[in-house]
């Protein structure tokens, strides 16, 4: 196969698996945020304790997730067929991948969620703030570092089970490595494909580190030019800051005194 | 309301500002009951320092948690500034608008600060104002006079894991009077601090009570904090308060074991056939010099054997520990000059260990 042969392919390959990727990542967004935010303020003790709904909510999820991908992607056949008027394509595999990705995200919403200190819920409850103020000036604000990590593991996942659409021919780089390279013997065409995948993934995660550095940064920042030497990754680590040690503030603050 | 009140000494009426009765709370997990607060009732007067102090467990945490119902107690009433908030609490763990309305009228200040790291100080103190729905404008206003007031004026801009905990404690009472309230309930606010911060922190309070005539409710398990700042405090033990009233009154109280706590006497007789007395200075009789008056009256050696003596709310209070030679039925007489001077004595006990001393060391744990 030549390159000529090959690059429409590739390019055809790359639109449908970004394609997927990105609106699944949409809806798992939409759908994923809001569960996993439920997940915490229905739990026992919590805002808004609900032992029925966080039950309910907590077993859909777990449904979702001990599904092997490639068997929800054919058992969504007739899903995907009611809700997009197809059953193949890449809007089909779409149904599918916002449907293995939404609990998949929600859960790791969950854990970012409950991570936040719960002093800082109360501080705002004390100042008269409600469930609703709660989570937009708390648990939203003070969980996004760890939100964005989780959504980037959402996406690298996305991608990975993007490769499976094919079974329903959603197309996708997965679905090219796998017709053509394998059942094909088109080896050189696989390896570029693989070499794709690797590339996506690592922009994907180089990204997702960049804005989480960032974000987390806002509370660290000693000096302003550590802006640019955060972006590199060795250059220091972006703990969420947490309420440190009092004799460790003050070394901060001498530091920071200049 | 900051700015407008500048009163220089302290403005202790008797409003009542904060009143529970017959607070308790009880907790239930998986069939087992414990009783955290078992019938507290609180009277905290306008314009006072209230110091609830007591160890680790007492109950304290959860009694102040419950002035504002972040923690709903289980029977009993909480009335704050003539609002009985037990009332506008509802069922259920959701507070109602009216709960959350009385809530922004009383500030909060927490042991470990509770600042969002990702907020600015500015926006820090700016939050309850976004809360209470005023407009961008004046809520910046209204955060730099408030971070001028507790001496901050400068870090408006930094982000609170660039600040020492001293400072960030300060952000904290600056947040907790955003919404002009007129009580400020603090729950160890100094505990994770160093001494020299804590003493500043409680000057901070100690200045905003007597210029806003703000009235300070405040638990803490360290004595030092009671005798610095407190008007008036309570002792609590095992979800009861034991002992409350005044300074003053605890100290004229015989027996009282706060007064104990606050000014704790040791040393032991120096040997056989002595009278050891405790005496207790409060008010007028502070002022005179009865010791050397007693030992020039009646020709008697005095030794001392201890004492505390302080300075609360500017005036001298105190205990000491002293001994007379002989018995104590040769020493009715000196005794009784003592209790004309209008002291209070108390004749210790021969040969048992001093409670104040078990009590300073549970008190410094």
């Amino acid at each position: 196969m030549t390159w000529s042969e090959m690059q429409p392919l590739l390019r055809d390959a790359c639109l449908d698996t970004l394609f997927m990727v990105w609106w699944s990542t949409v809806y798992a967004i939409i759908g994923g945020l809001p569960l996993g935010i439920l997940l915490v303020l229905t739990d026992r003790g919590a805002l808004l304790q609900n032992v029925v709904v966080n039950k309910v909510i907590g077993a859909v999820v777990n449904l979702g997730r001990s599904l092997p991908f490639i068997i929800l992607l054919v058992w969504l056949i007739p899903f995907s067929r009611f809700v997009v008027g197809t059953s193949i394509g890449p809007s089909a595999a779409v149904v599918a991948l916002a449907v293995g990705a939404i609990p998949f995200f929600a859960r790791l919403v969950e854990t970012s969620v409950r991570e936040v200190d719960h002093g800082l819920v109360e501080a705002v409850q004390s100042m008269g703030g409600g469930t609703w103020t709660v989570v937009r000036k708390v648990l939203l604000p003070q969980a996004l570092p760890s939100i964005v990590a989780g959504l980037t593991t959402t996406v690298i996942a996305l991608i990975g089970y993007s490769a499976m659409a094919g079974a329903v021919g959603g197309g996708g780089l997965g679905n090219l490595a796998i017709s053509y390279g394998f059942q094909r013997h088109e080896t050189g065409l696989m390896n570029i494909t693989i070499v794709l995948l690797i590339v996506i993934v690592t922009a994907v995660q180089l990204a997702g580190d960049l804005v989480v550095r960032r974000l987390a940064g806002r509370g660290a920042r000693q000096t302003a030019s550590v802006g640019l030497r955060g972006l590199l990754p060795s250059a220091r680590k972006a703990a969420p800051a947490k309420t440190p040690d009092p004799a460790v503030g003050e070394a901060a603050a001498l530091t920071e005194t200049r | 309301m900051p700015g407008t009140t500048t009163a220089a000494h302290s403005t202790v009426t008797e409003t009542p500002v904060i009143t529970t009765t017959g607070l308790t709370k009880v907790y239930r997990s998986r069939g087992r009951e414990v009783t955290a607060l078992d019938g507290v009732d609180l009277h905290v007067r306008e314009g006072e320092v209230y110091g609830v102090v007591g160890q680790s467990g007492a109950g304290k945490s959860t009694l102040i948690r419950c002035v504002n119902l972040l923690e709903r107690p289980s029977s009993g009433t909480v009335t704050v500034a003539g609002q009985d908030l037990t009332a506008l609490a509802g069922r259920g763990p959701r507070a109602g608008a009216e709960l959350r309305k009385a809530r922004s009228r009383i500030g909060m200040v927490f042991q470990h600060f509770n600042l969002l790291s990702s907020r600015t100080v500015q926006s820090n103190i700016e939050l309850p104002l976004e809360i209470l729905g005023i407009s961008g404008k004046e809520r910046s206003r209204k955060a730099l006079e408030l971070l001028d007031l507790v001496g901050l004026a400068d870090k408006a801009k930094a982000y609170p894991a660039q600040l020492s905990g001293g400072q960030k404690q300060r952000v904290g009472i600056a947040r907790a009077l955003a919404g002009d309230p007129k009580v400020l309930l603090s729950d160890e606010s100094t505990s994770a601090l160093d001494p020299e911060t804590t003493r500043s922190i409680l000057q901070l309070l100690r200045d905003l009570n007597r210029q806003l005539g703000l009235t300070v409710l405040l638990i803490t398990h360290e004595m030092e904090v009671v005798k610095t700042i407190c008007d008036s405090a309570a002792l609590m033990k095992g979800g009861r308060v034991v002992e409350s009233g005044t300074v003053s009154e605890l100290l004229a109280t015989p027996g009282s074991e706060l007064a104990a706590e606050l000014f704790p006497v040791g040393g032991e007789p120096s040997g056989e056939d002595r009278t050891v007395v405790d005496i207790t200075f409060h008010g007028e009789a502070a002022t005179q010099p009865v010791i050397s008056q007693l030992s020039r009256t009646y020709n008697v050696d005095i030794s001392i054997l201890g004492a505390a003596m302080d300075t609360v709310c500017g005036k001298q209070v105190g205990r000491m520990r002293i001994e007379l030679p002989g018995r104590f039925e040769e020493n009715v007489v000196p005794i009784g000059f003592l209790r004309e001077q209008g002291l209070q004595v108390e004749v210790a006990p021969v040969k048992t260990p001093a409670p104040a001393d078990e009590l300073l060391k549970e008190g410094a744990k």
